[in-house]
Formats: C-alpha cells, sequence, structure tokens
C-alpha cells in the first residue's frame, strides 16, 4: 500500500514539471513551428526562478519570473523562425546552446564563480500546506502545488485549443496558414505568440523543477526533461491532454524504476533506464502520431 | 548604391554568409563580455593566445576537434537523408563503452588489438544508429525521439558497465584503461620533434584520429555526391515522396543510413579512447557533448561532410580557448557556449540578411 | 473605353502594375465591374488573372495601381480588409483545413463568441443553415473537409464568402473539379446571387462555359486588358482568337489513321483498393490497354483515380486482383520492379512527386533511371553521362534556359518542369506511360506540345493511360475512354462512338454500374 502511494507520488512528482513543458510545446507546434529550444528555455526559467527565490524569498515571484525568462528566449526563436524564415529545427539547437549558456554564464557572475546557486529556502508550497501533524497517507498524497497547476494548465489550454476562437485560429495556422491568411488572420503574429507562450510554459517547467524539487539550480537540475516533454508532446499526439498523460506514463515508469531499485534483484543503474526503454515500447504500440500538416514550414507570404 | 548591390549579391553565398554570421556571433559574445565588465581587448587576446601562442595548443585543439568533426560527419550525413541525427550522443557513449571492453578482453598484437577496439566501436555505434532507423522505417518513430531515448539508455548503460567489478577500477569513477597495445598515439612516430621548437607537441595526446576524421569526410563526400546510394539518400532527404515514386526503397535506405552515420559516431568515440588519455570510461552524472556538439559542427558547415572538418576546427577553437579565458580571465567558459549558440542562431537566419538589405536598398530608392 | 468612378461598379481598378522578380505579371491594367452582373476574366495560364484577383482580394500587393469599389477607393492591404469590403474568393484550390469541419472551416476569422472569446457554436450552425437554405447549396456541417467530395467542398467555400457577407464573389476556375451537372447548379448559385445586385466575377480559361454563365468578359492576356465584351454579341471562336492572340483551330488534329492496336500491354482484373483510411477506392475494377492505344480515365477527382494509380505502380497495396504488364503479373511487387518491367509515369503533382526540386536539372533527368548501367556502374554514378543524357533532353525538348543541365530544377518554370518529367519518362521507352493531368497549369502552347508528344508516343505503339478530371482533354487526345465513378469503371466507349453529355452524366453517377470486366 505504501510502495503503491509513493509510486503515485513520484509519478506526480517527476511529471509536472514535463506537463508545463509539453504544453508549451503543443501551443508551439499546433501553430506551426517545431520548438526543439524547450530544453533550453526549461533551463532558463529554472536558473532565473532560482535566482528570483534566492534574492526575494518568493517563490511564486520566482515562478513567475522563471515563465518570462522562458518566454524571452522564446521570443528570439520566434523572431527567428517565424519572421526571418529560419530553419526551425536550427534556430532550436541554437537556442538551446544560447539559453543554458547565458544561464550558466550569469550563475557563475552572481554566485561568485560557481556552477550551482544557493539553496532557496522557502520553496513552492504543497496542496495541504507544509506541515508535519497529517497523516502518514496524506503526507504522500501532499504532492507539490504545481502537480495541480499542471493539471489545471491542460485543461485550460484544452479548452483554450478547441472552444474558443483564438485556439481555432491557433489550430487553423498550423495545418493551413495559407487558408488562415485568406481568412484574414495574422498567421506570423499570431505564430510569434505561440511560441513566446511555449516559452513560458516551458519556463515554468523549469522553475517547478528547483523551486519544488531540487531547491537549487546546477548544471544537472535540467538535464534532458525538455527533449523528454518534446517525446511527450509527439507520444501525445499534439494534444494537451495526450501529452498529459505521456508524461504521467513517463513520470509512472521513472516511479516504477525507483521503487524497483529498493529491491536490488536489478542493478539500480540499469533499472534507470527503464522510463526510456518503455516510452519507446510505447511508442511501438501507439504507433506513427501525424502532426499538424504545416508543422515546421516557415510561412511566406507571396 | 552599387556596393550595395554587390554585398547583397555576396551574402547571397553561403561561404560569405556564414563568415558574417560568425562575425556577428563573435560581436555579440564580446558585447556580452563587455557588459559584465571584461575587457574585449583583454578577451581576444586571452583568446588567440590561448590558441595560437605554443604549437601544444593548436595540438590539443586538433585532438579535441578530431571527435565532433566525426559527430559532425555523422550528423550531416543523417541530415542529407532528412534525418536529424541527435542520438549521436548516445551512438558514441555506445562506441566508447564497446571499445573499452574489446580493449580490456582483447589481448592481440597491437596493430591487430587497435583493429579491433575500433571495429567494436563502429560496430555498437552503429548498432544504436541502425535501432533508430529501424524504429522509424517500421513503427515510424521520429528519430529524434528514439534518439534522445537511445542517449540516456546509454548513458545508463555506460554507467552500469562502470559499476561492473569486471571493469571498475577501484576507488575510483572510472573503467580500467584499454590495453597499451590499443593505443593509437603518435608519439612515437613523432620524437623526431624532440629537439625541436615543436617538442612540446609531444607533451599532448598527439594520436591518428584526426587523420580518419579527414579520410571520413572524403568518403561520405563521394559517397553523397558520386555514388548511386549517395543520389537515393539525397532524394529522400529532399523529397521522401517523390523517391518513394521512382522506386527507391526509403526503408532500406534509411535504416544503412543510420547505420553509417551511428558508426560514424561509434569510430569518434573508439578513436578517443584508444587517442587520448585515460583511455576508459567513467561513470557520466550528464552528458559530455561529443554527440551533441556534432550539432552545431554540422550546421555550421550547412551539412557539407569536407565543411565539417573546418568547422569542427572551429569549434575546437572555441571550446579550447574558452578554457584559457577561464583560467586566465576567469570569464565563465559558458561564453564559448552562448558564443556557438549565437552564431548558429545566426547561420539560421543568414538567408534573410540579403534580402533586408535589399528592402532597405529599396525603400531608400524610393524615398529618393 | 473606360469608364468614370461610379457607383454603379462593383470594381473598377486602375493602372494595376505587378511584377514578380523581372517578371510583369500585371501591366497598367484596367478593368470595370458592373454590379449586378457575372463577368468572366478568361486568359491563359499564366495571363496574370489569378494574380490580379489575388490583389483585389489582397492576398498579394500590386507595385502600384488603384481599386475602387463601389466609386470609392479602397487600399486592400490584406484579405481581412477585401473581407471588410464583402470581397468573398473561391481559390482555384481550396483553401479549406481538411482535418477540420465543415462548419470550422466557414467560421474561421469570423467566429460568432459568447464572452472571453469562446465559441458560440449554435448560433453560428444556424446562421450558416439559413444562408445554405437560402442558395441551395447543400453541405453537411459536421462533416470533416477530407471525408467530402469535391463539389460540396467547392460549396463550402461559397459558404464562407457569402457568411461573411460578400457582395462581390470571385471563383477562380470553378468548374475546373466538377462534373457537368455540378456545374450547373453553380452557374444557377450564381445567377442567383447576381439577381439581388451582387457581383461575381468568374475566372476561367474554358471558353465553352462563359457562354452559359456570363454576362461580361474581360480577355486578359500577358498582364494587359485586350478587350471587354458582351458575351451575347461574340461567337466563341471570337473570344479564343482575342485569348491566344492569334487564329488557332481549336480541335487538335487526331491525325487518326486506322486504329491498329496491338498486343495488351497492361491488363487489369477484378482490382481492389483500399484509400489510406481503409476504405475500398477501387473497387472490382477491370480493363486493358493495348500498344498504339490512348486510353482516357474520365471522371471527376476522387472516384479512385489516384490510389488506381498507385496501385499500378506499386505505391499503395492493392487488396485483390491482378495487374499485369504484358502477360507478367506485377501487382503488390515494388516500385522499382515496375519501371524495371517499363512502366512509366507523369504523375499529377509534379513538384511533390515527380521532381526533386532540389536536385540539378541532371540530376532530375536520370531519377527513374538512374539503376541503368548507362548511369551508374558497380554503385558509381557516371556524370559524363547523366550531364550528356540531360543535355540531349534538354535540347530535344527545348526546354529552357538552354544548357540548364546544372541549374536547379526549382529555379525552371513550370512548363519547363513538366518537359524535364515527360522527357524523362518518355526517354526510359516504357512500354506504358501513365499521364495524369499532363497539361493542368501549362499555357496553351506548352500544353499543345504536351499533347503533340503524347500523339506521337501512340503512334509509335506505346501504350498510354490518361487521367485527367477535364473532359475535354480526355475527348481531345483517346481512342478509348471509360468513365470511372466511385472506383469502378460505369463504361467505355471506343472511338468516336460516345457524347459529351452521356460521358457528363455517367461522371456523376448518373449511370448503372455495369460490368465492363466481360469487355477485357
Amino acid at each position: 500500500m505504501n510502495s503503491f502511494l509513493s509510486i503515485i507520488s513520484i509519478t506526480l512528482m517527476y511529471s509536472a514539471p514535463l506537463i508545463f513543458s509539453a504544453l508549451g510545446g503543443v501551443i508551439s507546434e499546433r501553430s506551426g513551428v517545431i520548438n526543439i529550444g524547450i530544453e533550453g528555455m526549461m533551463v532558463t526559467g529554472a536558473f532565473w526562478a532560482t535566482f528570483t527565490c534566492c534574492f526575494t524569498n518568493n517563490p511564486w515571484l520566482g515562478f513567475l519570473i522563471g515563465g518570462i525568462s522562458g518566454s524571452l528566449l522564446a521570443l528570439f526563436h520566434a523572431i527567428a523562425s517565424v519572421f526571418l524564415k529560419a530553419d526551425q529545427t536550427i534556430s532550436g539547437v541554437a537556442l538551446n546552446l544560447i539559453g543554458p549558456g547565458l544561464a550558466f554564464f550569469f550563475c557563475g557572475l552572481l554566485f561568485d564563480g560557481k556552477t550551482a546557486t544557493n539553496p532557496i529556502t522557502n520553496k513552492l508550497p504543497k496542496i495541504f500546506g507544509n506541515n508535519n501533524f497529517i497523516s502518514e497517507f496524506m503526507g504522500v498524497l501532499n504532492v507539490d502545488i504545481t502537480v495541480v497547476i499542471a493539471l489545471i494548465l491542460t485543461f485550460v489550454i484544452w479548452f483554450f485549443l478547441y472552444k474558443t476562437k483564438w485556439g481555432l485560429r491557433v489550430r487553423a495556422i498550423g495545418e493551413h496558414p495559407v487558408a488562415a491568411d485568406a481568412l484574414g488572420i495574422n498567421v506570423l503574429k499570431l505564430r510569434a505568440l505561440c511560441v513566446i507562450v511555449s516559452g513560458f510554459l516551458a519556463g515554468l517547467g523549469g522553475s517547478s523543477v528547483t523551486l519544488t524539487i531540487s531547491s537549487q539550480f546546477n548544471q544537472t537540475s535540467i538535464s534532458g526533461q525538455g527533449f523528454i516533454a518534446l517525446a511527450a508532446l509527439i507520444f501525445g499526439k499534439w494534444t494537451p491532454f495526450g501529452a498529459y498523460f505521456a508524461c504521467l506514463f513517463f513520470g509512472f515508469s521513472q516511479a516504477l524504476a525507483i521503487n524497483f531499485g529498493g529491491y536490488n534483484f536489478i542493478s539500480p543503474t540499469l533499472l534507470s533506464c527503464l522510463p526510456y526503454f518503455f516510452t519507446l515500447l510505447a511508442l511501438m504500440f501507439v504507433g506513427k502520431s501525424v502532426s499538424p500538416k504545416s508543422n515546421g514550414i516557415p510561412y511566406k507570404k507571396a | 548604391m552599387v556596393e550595395l548591390k554587390i554585398i547583397v549579391k555576396t551574402l547571397k553565398k553561403p561561404f560569405p554568409s556564414l563568415m558574417f554570421s560568425i562575425l556577428l556571433g563573435f560581436s555579440v559574445s564580446i558585447l556580452i563580455l563587455a557588459l559584465t565588465g571584461y575587457s574585449p581587448f583583454e578577451v581576444i587576446k586571452s583568446l588567440l593566445n590561448g590558441v595560437f601562442s605554443k604549437p601544444k595548443y593548436i595540438s590539443n585543439v586538433i585532438i579535441k576537434s578530431t571527435p565532433i568533426i566525426l559527430t559532425g560527419i555523422s550528423v550531416a550525413l543523417a541530415f542529407k537523408a532528412g534525418l536529424f541525427n541527435i542520438g549521436a550522443e548516445g551512438q558514441f557513449i555506445a562506441g566508447s563503452i564497446a571499445s573499452v571492453a574489446a580493449g580490456i578482453l582483447f589481448d592481440l598484437p597491437a596493430f591487430f588489438q587497435i583493429l579491433v577496439v575500433l571495429f567494436f566501436g563502429a560496430l555498437f555505434g552503429a548498432l544504436f544508429g541502425c535501432l533508430v532507423g529501424f524504429l522509424k522505417s517500421k513503427f515510424g518513430i521520429h528519430e529524434v525521439i528514439s534518439g534522445i531515448m537511445l542517449n540516456w539508455i546509454s548513458l545508463h548503460i555506460c554507467n552500469f558497465f562502470v559499476s561492473l567489478e569486471m571493469f571498475h577500477k577501484p576507488n575510483s569513477n572510472n573503467s580500467f584503461a584499454i590495453r597499451e597495445t590499443g593505443y593509437t598515439d603518435l608519439k612515437k612516430s613523432f620524437s623526431f620533434l624532440k629537439n625541436s621548437s615543436f617538442s612540446d607537441i609531444l607533451k599532448t595526446d598527439i594520436n591518428i584520429g584526426f587523420f580518419f576524421a579527414v579520410i571520413l569526410a572524403i568518403l561520405v563526400a563521394f559517397l553523397l555526391n558520386k555514388t548511386k546510394n549517395g543520389y537515393e539518400i539525397r532524394a529522400i532527404g529532399f523529397n521522401s515522396k517523390a523517391a518513394k515514386f521512382a522506386g527507391i526503397n526509403i526503408e532500406k535506405n534509411i535504416i544503412s543510413v543510420m547505420l553509417i552515420c551511428g558508426g560514424i559516431s561509434g569510430l569518434a568515440a573508439s578513436l578517443t579512447i584508444t587517442g587520448v588519455s585515460p583511455h576508459c570510461v567513467s561513470i557520466l552524472s550528464g552528458f559530455e557533448n561529443n554527440g551533441f556538439n556534432g550539432l552545431p559542427v554540422s550546421l555550421i558547415a550547412y551539412n557539407s561532410p569536407i565543411g565539417c572538418i573546418f568547422s569542427g576546427l572551429f569549434f575546437g577553437i572555441l571550446i579550447y580557448a574558452g578554457k584559457s579565458m577561464q583560467s586566465e580571465l576567469s570569464t565563465p567558459s559558458e561564453i564559448i557556449n552562448i558564443m556557438i549558440g549565437i552564431i548558429v542562431f545566426f547561420v539560421s537566419v543568414a538567408g534573410i540578411f540579403p534580402y533586408l538589405l535589399e528592402g532597405i536598398f529599396k525603400r531608400r530608392k524610393k524615398n529618393e | 473605353m473606360l469608364s468614370r468612378i461610379s457607383s454603379k461598379f462593383a470594381v473598377q481598378m486602375r493602372e494595376i502594375e505587378k511584377s514578380f522578380g523581372f517578371q510583369k505579371i500585371l501591366n497598367s491594367f484596367n478593368i470595370d465591374v458592373e454590379k449586378g452582373s457575372i463577368h468572366a476574366v478568361l486568359g491563359e495560364n499564366g495571363a496574370g488573372k489569378t494574380t490580379l484577383m489575388n490583389i483585389l482580394y489582397g492576398i498579394c500587393k500590386a507595385d502600384s495601381g488603384k481599386i475602387f469599389l463601389n466609386g470609392k477607393l479602397v487600399n486592400i492591404k490584406n484579405s481581412r480588409i477585401a473581407i471588410k469590403n464583402k470581397i468573398g474568393m473561391v481559390h482555384q484550390h481550396f483553401m479549406l483545413i481538411e482535418n477540420f469541419t465543415v462548419l470550422e472551416n466557414i467560421i474561421l476569422g469570423n467566429e460568432i463568441t459568447k464572452k472571453f472569446g469562446i465559441l458560440d457554436i449554435k448560433k453560428a450552425r444556424y446562421q450558416i443553415l439559413e444562408i445554405s437554405n437560402k442558395y441551395k447549396l447543400n453541405v453537411d456541417l459536421d462533416a470533416k473537409i477530407e471525408n467530402i467530395s469535391v463539389g460540396m467542398q467547392q460549396r463550402v467555400e461559397i459558404l464562407k464568402s457569402l457568411y461573411r457577407g460578400a457582395d462581390i464573389l470571385i471563383l477562380d476556375e470553378p468548374t475546373a473539379v466538377l462534373t457537368p451537372n455540378e456545374t450547373i447548379d453553380l452557374i444557377s448559385t450564381a445567377k442567383e446571387f447576381a439577381s439581388e445586385n451582387k457581383t461575381v466575377v468568374i475566372i476561367t480559361h474554358k471558353l465553352n462555359e462563359i457562354k452559359s454563365s456570363s454576362d461580361v468578359c474581360t480577355i486578359i492576356k500577358a498582364g494587359k486588358n485586350i478587350d471587354t465584351l458582351n458575351i451575347r454579341s461574340t461567337s466563341q471562336e471570337e473570344l479564343a482568337t482575342k485569348m491566344v492572340g492569334r487564329t488557332f483551330a481549336l480541335a487538335v488534329e487526331k491525325n487518326r489513321t486506322k486504329a491498329e492496336f496491338g498486343e495488351t500491354v497492361l491488363k487489369i482484373k477484378n482490382l481492389n483498393v483500399e484509400n489510406k483510411k481503409g476504405i475500398l477506392a477501387v473497387k472490382n475494377l477491370s480493363f486493358k490497354i493495348r500498344a498504339g492505344e490512348i486510353l482516357g480515365l474520365a471522371g471527376v477527382d476522387g472516384n479512385g483515380q489516384k490510389e488506381l494509380v498507385e496501385a499500378i505502380i506499386c505505391g499503395i497495396k492493392s487488396k485483390s486482383g491482378s495487374i499485369e504488364i504484358c502477360g507478367k503479373q506485377i501487382q503488390n511487387t515494388s516500385v522499382q520492379n515496375v519501371i524495371k518491367n517499363g512502366v512509366s509515369i507523369v504523375h499529377e503533382d509534379r513538384k511533390k512527386l515527380g521532381l526533386i526540386l532540389d536536385f540539378t536539372v541532371a540530376e532530375n533527368s536520370i531519377f527513374s533511371t538512374y539503376n541503368l548501367k548507362l548511369f551508374s556502374n558497380k554503385g558509381i554514378l557516371n556524370m559524363k553521362a547523366i550531364h550528356s543524357f540531360a543535355e540531349k533532353l534538354i535540347e530535344n525538348y527545348n526546354i529552357k534556359p538552354q544548357k540548364c543541365s546544372e541549374y536547379l530544377t526549382k529555379n525552371l518554370s513550370g512548363g519547363n518542369q513538366q518537359k524535364i518529367i515527360i522527357a524523362r519518362e518518355i526517354a526510359s521507352n516504357p512500354k506504358l506511360l501513365i499521364v495524369v493531368q499532363p497539361t493542368r497549369g501549362l499555357d496553351i502552347s506548352a500544353a499543345l506540345y504536351v499533347e503533340k508528344i503524347l500523339m506521337k508516343e501512340r503512334n509509335k505503339g506505346k501504350a498510354i493511360l490518361l487521367v485527367s478530371f477535364e473532359l475535354d482533354e480526355i475527348i481531345k487526345l483517346s481512342d478509348t475512354i471509360t468513365v470511372i465513378y466511385n472506383g469502378s469503371i460505369i463504361k467505355a466507349f471506343t472511338q468516336n462512338n460516345f457524347s459529351k453529355n452521356e460521358i457528363g452524366v455517367l461522371m456523376a453517377g448518373g449511370g448503372r454500374t455495369e460490368n465492363y470486366s466481360k469487355d477485357a
């Protein structure tokens, strides 16, 4: 029973940051812009969030700043790949170098040449608060507030995409930008906005790692979660709830690996492969997923 | 006005536009350094000093460049087939593990030992690459996804490997080194330099890797441009649907291209293991970027295999210079990643420069 | 002949200029479109008619010139402004989003919303139904575009414009994809619309339709307004002469000597093929083509032609039945094998399927024959041979610019690209040549050239399968005409033994399904 609960709690903990970032990917790619730079935006968000929290002791402000810093980095992706028609993959690769580069550069500058920030003293709260006198059962389920925010955001973005006029337009420009343009929709502006929002969400994803789990930013705070989010987005067939469950699935296999690690019948290092292996296996059965038709193609007006 | 026209025309050619992007990348990074209190003059001086002041430094640059030239070629070849080989990192790690295992388990005379180590490195890299191709063509799994997953899987396998009693060097984070018969350093062949002014080269891990990289670049260029398979690969990369209707077997080609790409990444690893001390693998807490750096190397070279030699060297210079800047000026070495990132960023938008200029040109003409 | 600017006219365009690169598309173009009229704009492919309308609809900007709507000067910077000024456009290639529903497509960009931008689907549905009932534009609002017929897609496009309250409706080549009956319906919708003092502009290159549909016709040639004529007092020949600028025979010489067909080259029996969605797209289909015969497959787009052709070349798997080339089973083998057995194809979508636009012309010239020993020996390409082969094709087919074998193919014009494919496929000396929409997008002289080549190859004894959505083209070129509807061959006609009307009715599904296999 206990291990069952801990699996749930670890699943939720691991998946929350991924969900934010994968949702960002959904928004960007649904509008037709591939965002390989999510990783860089997560690192950026994680650093600036931690930095803000270190100096203001306000994790919520850090969370916000993390999102904003991610969206600032995304702004460059928007300029390059939307307005200047750059190859979206290449510009994304560039951001994965620039974002973390800047983060570690400033980390060194602002924290006396160290490769890590000071630990934050005030994390984002848990849903039942940080009191210790609740029961063990409740204690396991006392997950980070980001877990709840991630779920709410998933719903919000689903609602946005399928029930509002702006969502209709976002989906339209990712499928057939020429048609949308002919109906008077400003494709470039809307795409740029989507990329910036996706950067904001990826920034939140990065922040939620350091503000809830690790409480410190260092070289390994974000190591590949952005790419996992990218995988989840494709696994989830470019839909908000698809991405949500793909991230949960990944978190779940992570939790399984950690749980099995305690039994010592397989080497724990080898068990660490499990989430990645499971994801591949799952993808083999899910089969081909079809991306938005104009995803990755810069829109040029005649 | 005439000059402007010439500039516009020049910027449409790849090489000048690349140089322009590099210049912009340098300027922006130096600006960042200047804004954070480092003298631009000092930065440039230490950058140049760190690379060109001693033969040893140049030798080190070449040694550092070798693996990323090779992974760059691997990425470039995949790009030509329309594939994004982000899995080069994992292929490199797989190659390292296999090389170390072979270098320890086999005990053959020097020449054969080297051959066996290189072969196993390339083989396991190729297997990982091939798996990506297989998953793509049989299950439609995007190569970026499978590549990323396999990167992590190979990282954890590496850590598992190092932890095995048979390979683990006690009281360290490393595996044992491979047998010395497997070393490919060229210190002996270059011993004639002992009494010359180049003698400090002998202090570096000078090895055969760079020659391999050059030969492979030429081979891959030949494959792409002069052979039937290369023709098929490029056709798939440009337009896979048309290729399919021209009778080209796409699945087979994707698998075989990824096999070669993986092999090249694996070879990059085994040449590093055999050529550079400590000739072993260590526990990895994160990626060492030998494969990931292949991406910008290839992109800066516009995915030309021969170009990868030069962009790899350029990249090597920056990485090495970054280290010397860090020790001399205590500039955070991340500035190099920023610089490379900005260069790649400008390379990605380089196509627009001439048109922007043209636009200004036209507007001015209108106003006149 | 220019009228004064007045509110009598829905559209007046003055001195419109437009160039792409160095090419001048529109050259101080003037046009007056009267309110309440159906106005045809007639011109060859490449004459500039679509560009003109794109300017009116704000899709591209004119370099200079003025546009007056209802006597008032307007600056149509983008489509949003055009829509605001009650202009609607139905593009030749529909601008519909395939995986959206009909309703979503109609409201996009002009959504009816509740608070906070939340869509009000109910209200939108009510409004659209009102319009579609009024103009008898019957559509299924909840169907996805990818699942409805081309005719219905066009109705969706028209509804899109009407939903936005268009007073001026531009139809770009509207009948290209319609059956004759659907064409009649479309014309009656247009007339209904015009009777409310609204205006329709029809862009077309089809002479015969203008007569039945339009009141006035403007002829455009090389970006200039040649003349504006009253349809009722002008003959078809006169229109044609003005459009092309020289007199020419409307009918291509078929120079048919007595049909002497050779052996059966392609024999298809009881073929069944599923489309991407797993629905049977080709149903129990049989026919044969003999050497020296052009078999025209008449039918409206989307009736299984694509699947049939792809199954023949083994691009997709067929479910059952048999396909034989000269007695040899080829079905469900590989594209490579089909090519080896002497089948060549000129795809409809040449940019996507027939060419690698980023290859040089030389590289494209061997695209289906690079396996020949001449071009690649032991895996190494013979550059010299490839180059000289390409140069020969360029010379023989008059592909422009001259000596372009090292040019990137994307820098050539559409007509020259088409020539590369046809030159290449014919040079491979096939037994069976499949051509799909071979003259689509070509100007008249290029189209004539292509048609002549097809005739020449037929006379040399090639078997040719001609798939076209333009009935006129089929009638012009074919020895045998078969009509495909809903994946089955409805009827086959031999030489001259048919009536256009009958074929038209059959194309629209107006005939009994008659199994043609007994003839094969």
